[in-house]
């Protein structure tokens, strides 16, 4: 099993590098995760995990893409709530990237 | 292949108390990644099925993750026709008010919120099923 060090502790992680147990998590996690994808976190990134933390807690799923992008308008404006954003936020995909960063499972339908 | 493009009808039909077997957790996990598809989904909540719709459940002691929050998303991903079959709620001694409020808000409506539960008879439930074009039971 893969692990990654966030604060002195080796903390496990899946193939894809997503947490193992969501328990683990702690923002430092996010800023591990980060500078493995070489991506610098700024408040605007912090915005979008928090509000995938709380969709996890209320939902307890990781939303789709599609399910994130209209949620996000809704909470955060038109502006923050579209996918042209949203990817230049994480280039990766902003379900799977952001998902991992904010300790979250793949999303749901994600393959 | 007949209507590429096309949309259509899927019910998944919901048999089962939520715990116990996996059943209730795999079939919500494939409505949602059904969802992607643009289909007409509905669900159908039949026999101990309505189970999982019962609001107030805890998983506590039994190791297994209460995921019925997870009904609630079922309106941000476009799916709001949550069939309930009035005889297996009174069968079980239950009402609507023993269920989750489960709502979603009408695009076409102002986005008014609306609630995604249709209590339908076994009889009318016949019908609906009659008009699906894929059924999926489980």
């Amino acid at each position: 099993m893969a692990t990654i060090s966030v604060e002195g502790k080796d903390i496990e992680v899946d193939e894809e590098g997503y947490l193992v147990t969501l328990a683990d998590w702690v923002p430092e996690v996010a800023k591990v995760m980060s500078e493995i994808d070489e991506i610098e976190l700024t408040d605007e990134h912090w915005d979008i995990l928090n509000f995938l933390r709380e969709y996890y807690e209320e939902y307890q799923i990781a939303p789709a893409v599609r399910v994130l992008t209209k949620a996000v308008a809704k909470k955060l404006g038109k502006d923050k709530g579209n996918s042209k954003y949203l990817y230049q936020l994480f280039p990766y995909g902003p379900g799977k990237q952001a998902c991992k960063f904010a300790g979250l499972p793949k999303p749901t339908g994600c393959v | 292949m007949d209507g590429e493009g096309q949309t259509k009808k899927f019910m998944f039909v919901n048999r089962k108390v939520p715990y116990g077997t996996v059943y209730a957790l795999e079939s919500l996990e494939v409505v949602l990644i059904s969802a992607a598809f643009d289909q007409d989904v509905s669900l159908a909540f039949v026999d101990d099925g309505v189970y999982q719709l019962k609001n107030g459940q805890s998983t506590d002691g039994i190791g297994m993750k209460n995921f019925s929050p997870t009904y609630k998303a079922l309106g941000d991903y476009d799916i709001n026709k949550l069939y309930v079959e009035k005889e297996s709620l009174e069968e079980r001694g239950l009402s609507l008010d023993d269920l989750m409020e489960l709502t979603y808000e009408d695009e076409d409506d102002d986005w008014a919120e609306k609630t995604s539960i249709i209590l339908v008879s076994r009889e009318e439930l016949a019908e609906v099923m009659d008009q699906q074009d894929v059924l999926i039971s489980s």
